[in-house]
């Protein structure tokens, strides 16, 4: 299918493609909306936690009873009210979480594991009293020696964050305890007959700091347990059915007791795929018998939630003359935080996805730190090890003094390319993003003096999982859909035109609604840029049970077989001169007559989605460098991805644009800072700075579309593959400014003000 | 020690509150007056999601104590609106899907809305510096500053 730039598809389709006003847009722009912490119940009290304030200690006692004779306080949690549980992984988003380890995340056991642990939680009538009982809880630490850094954490003498920790994926394994969780291995061919072949071979290493989402809403939630042990939790997620499950393991109840509903979300980008406050939130409801809310500040959501995985990458790919990549090999070492279970694995998947390789072979390492667990963020994994590779795949190109686009075309991966991790790609769509780029007028418009271009693929595999939808017809022909996936950035408007495609009716006969985890079966949460595509085809599948029933409907008012019923553009009709002759039922009129006819129409469905399209991007950016102050300013950026089918282009450009400038983030400014006691020292948006509006131009998109085969409209995700390739593009474009390459993120500009002071010394020298 | 009684004018309408001496604004507007369209991203005056209003004044209600309201006029989301005709911003940033989670919305609306009043031809430049206050994680700016632009023009009759 030829690549467009408007994301118009093929022209077959109605609704899809089209740019109507999202259904929640009027509450969004009013202040209508109500997301976490915009909820008032009677009765409520405020809960509020207790942090631990090192990095890594023994708890030895707990003494709250000051803090529970203070007028106003109700109640007090602590680990005492959480049962132990036994090792167990269960899938949250693209990674996994062990219910031994989450009970502990939420409220630490044995040990504090990072500075901002919960180690207590008070509820108390206002949020002034339960500040003034957090201050009278007595907490014995022993400090013990802590560590931040992967390297060190993974050296034979380093504290060991958890005493019993054996490496797995190990033979044999090892008889030591350590900080290593993990190792995992892919491999395709043999990387040492593919660097023979080489004659070139370049190897570096790189480094990334962690990074968090920076979602602008808080976590916040309100739980309300009642004495005949139900209860109700409101919370922004991305996954309310999986925050039931967590809760519900945590609190020992029945899933069926627990009903959530998931508010608004205020952003998560995979944050907001695991609990903190809600388990926390519920015992205080249970113990004080009122509903509690719950709301991290600012200085809590840094300091205990998130981020992205800091990381140690090396590199090494070997290249002929002519430009033909014969080997890929790379060693991720990844933080993990607290608690084990980083995204090394996808990162090892998606390190050299991009290339049609032979050889390959990636070796990845789950280290544990002594910070905050590590959360999802778009595409976990990914950014960090495609940085690296595509960082050396650039210098490669500048060595043989090949176009990097030229590059890249002569290796990628394509349909039939067999991934090291695994599949074989179907149709994807990483040659056409690259014929584009070569094509685009950014890629040769002229740079003025001291600006460098830099171009970088990137690519995410896409999930689908377990999804339920339902379509309910309402008695005047109107529909309720109702899905279970929360909608972070637009995800109603696309499952509305999806579903206005398969009925053929107006998309503004459809009103949209995420239903709580009692209107609904079990539905993964929305993360691995599932929606628009698991959801979607719930939807679609949805609307089908609906067709079916209609044309039932009209077989018996017409007295026809039913086979002899077809629907089309949203009517009933006679299926060719032999049905009969009949003026077509519409689902306005067969709404009408269902009491008539047999009862209520509801579409239903529940699916295990399989198929997900993987995305590949490629972005292209124009730097000017400071060299006075090391300031990297954003001259120009584009991005072009394949999107399968865009749905609603408007918010698949708002993905490429918002996934492109958190990248930018990510590339030039953001990290943590820590202290020599493993003290967070920038905890607030004024420190940990992340893009503002005048740090960045326009972002130009162009969508190509390349369907994907397994879902009904050709729909891929698209959320998670633009946060892949800025880091890359903007390093590379960096070089060509400066002529040196920085493999250490962030360039920000004390980093490259001493790198071009570095090298005027040693010029000098 | 006791609450104060606060006399104010929010979105045009007398209001009176009482509110504890270290109650920001925004506690008041949300707490108080369940007045929640305008949003705690930071609570240091860094993200502006709390942005309102003050007597013709952008601030961060974050940053304002709810006693300091006594005798002024507040705007907010919530006012933005006339009846039931939306501010064209407001249609705007539907047209151009300025928003995806839509958490930073209301306070980049009236944050707009303030610039607009001040300068109705703003630059791209000069809608850039003027939200650099109003922190979006989503979209990337483009779509705002797109729909910002246009609303002046149409405003201005363009």
């Amino acid at each position: 299918m030829a690549a467009t730039s408007n994301g118009k598809a093929n022209g077959a389709t109605r609704w899809i493609g089209t740019r109507p006003v999202r259904p929640d847009g009027v509450d969004k722009v009013t202040g209508r909306a109500r997301f976490g912490a915009d909820v008032h119940l009677p009765n409520m009290l405020v809960g509020k936690v207790l942090r631990s304030p090192h990095a890594h200690a023994r708890i030895r006692s707990i003494d709250a009873s000051a803090a529970l004779a203070l007028p106003g306080v109700k109640t007090v949690v602590t680990r005492d009210d959480f049962n132990d549980l036994s090792s167990e992984f269960v899938p949250a988003g693209e990674m996994l979480v062990n219910y031994r380890d989450v009970v502990r995340n939420v409220m630490a056991r044995e040990k504090a594991l990072f500075e901002g642990h919960p180690v207590a939680a008070v509820a108390a009538v206002s949020e002034k009293v339960a500040r003034e009982a957090l201050a009278l809880i007595d907490v014995d630490y022993e400090v013990l020696p802590h560590v931040l850094d992967v390297v060190d954490a993974m050296a034979p003498d380093a504290p060991l964050l958890h005493e019993d920790m054996i490496t797995a994926g190990v033979e044999p394994a090892p008889t030591k305890p350590s900080n290593i969780a993990k190792v995992v291995e892919f491999k395709l061919g043999d990387v040492a007959a593919g660097f023979a072949e080489a004659d070139i071979v370049i190897e570096r290493e790189f480094s990334t700091q962690p990074v968090h989402q920076g979602y602008i809403e808080p976590h916040s939630c309100i739980a309300n347990y009642s004495e005949d042990d139900q209860a109700e939790l409101w919370c922004t997620t991305q996954g309310h059915f999986v925050v039931r499950g967590h809760c519900a393991k945590l609190l020992g109840m029945d899933v069926s007791k627990l009903r959530v509903t998931a508010s608004e979300i205020g952003g998560g980008f995979g944050g907001k795929t695991v609990v903190y406050l809600e388990p926390v939130a519920l015992m205080l409801s249970r113990k004080s018998g009122q509903p509690v809310k719950m709301t991290m500040s600012r200085e809590e959501v840094f300091r205990a939630s998130g981020p992205a995985a800091g990381t140690r990458v090396w590199v090494k790919i070997g290249m002929t003359n002519e430009g033909r990549i014969t080997a890929g090999e790379a060693v991720l070492k990844y933080q993990a935080g607290a608690f084990q279970g980083s995204p090394v694995q996808p990162g090892c998947m998606c390190a050299f996805a991009p290339y049609d390789l032979d050889h390959v072979k990636v070796i990845g390492y789950d280290v544990l730190v002594n910070r905050p667990k590590v959360a999802a963020y778009r595409a976990p994994g990914a950014p960090q090890s495609e940085f690296a590779v595509e960082s050396v795949v650039d210098e490669l190109a500048k060595r043989i003094g090949m176009d990097p686009v030229e590059l890249r075309l002569k290796n990628a991966a394509k349909q039939g390319t067999k991934a090291a991790y695994g599949p074989t790609f179907g149709p994807v769509g990483l040659v056409e993003t690259l014929e584009q780029a070569k094509a685009h007028e950014h890629y040769r418009a002229p740079l003025k003096p001291g600006q460098g271009r830099g171009v970088a693929s990137g690519f995410w595999f896409n999930i689908g999982g377990e999804t339920c939808a339902t379509l309910n017809l309402g008695e005047d022909g109107t529909i309720a859909l109702v899905a279970g996936t929360p909608d972070i950035g637009g995800s109603r408007a696309s499952l509305c035109l999806q579903a206005a495609e398969t009925l053929g009716v107006d998309v503004e006969r459809i009103r949209p609604l995420i239903g709580d985890t009692s209107t609904l079966g079990y539905t993964f949460l929305t993360g691995g840029s599932r929606t628009a595509f698991a959801s979607g085809m719930a939807v679609v599948e949805a609307g089908k049970d609906m067709i079916r029933q209609l044309c039932e409907r009209a077989a018996k008012v017409w007295d026809i077989p039913v086979e002899a019923v077809e629907w089309s553009d949203g009517e009933a009709r006679p299926a060719g001169s032999n049905a009969g002759e009949f003026d077509p039922l519409s689902l306005a009129d067969l709404a009408r007559l269902a009491g008539k006819t047999g009862g209520p129409f509801v579409g239903r469905a529940q699916i295990n989605a399989q198929g997900a399209g993987p995305s590949f991007g490629t972005h292209i950016v124009d730097v000017d460098v400071d060299r006075e102050t090391g300031r990297v300013t954003i001259e120009r950026y584009t991005v072009i991805q394949d999107a399968g089918t865009a749905v609603h282009p408007s918010y698949v450009e708002g993905q490429l644009q918002g996934g492109a400038v958190q990248g930018i983030g990510w590339a030039l400014n953001e990290e943590y800072i820590y202290d020599d006691k493993g003290r967070l020292q920038n905890p607030g948006f004024l420190d940990y700075r992340i893009p503002v509006c005048s740090d960045v131009p326009m972002i130009d998109t162009v969508i190509v579309e390349v369907p994907n085969p397994t879902h009904p409209y050709g729909v891929r995700g698209v959320g998670e593959t633009p946060i892949v390739p800025p880091m890359a593009a903007i390093a590379n474009a960096v070089e060509g400014a400066l002529g040196m390459r920085f493999m250490d993120l962030p360039m920000s500009p004390p980093r490259v003000l001493k790198a071009l002071e570095d090298a005027r010394i040693a010029e000098a020298a | 020690m006791a609450k104060a009684h606060v006399t104010t004018t929010v979105n045009g309408d007398p209001v009176e509150f009482l509110c504890d001496a270290e109650q920001t604004l925004l506690d008041v507007l949300r707490d108080e007056l369940y007045l929640t369209g305008s949003k705690e991203g930071c609570g240091s005056g860094d993200c502006g999601a709390c942005s309102v209003i003050v007597d013709d004044r952008l601030v961060c209600a974050c940053l304002m104590l709810g006693v300091e309201a006594e005798g002024h006029s507040i705007e907010t989301i919530e006012g933005m609106a006339n009846g039931d005709q939306l501010h064209p911003l407001q249609t705007k940033f539907l047209e151009h899907a300025a928003l995806q989670c839509g958490v930073c919305t209301p306070g980049i609306l009236v944050a707009a809305k303030s610039l607009l009043e001040r300068n109705p031809d703003p630059t791209e430049i000069e809608v850039r510096y003027w939200l650099a206050g109003n922190l979006c994680r989503c979209t990337g700016y483009d779509k705002i500053v797109r729909a910002v632009l246009d609303t002046a023009q149409e405003i201005r009759g363009g």
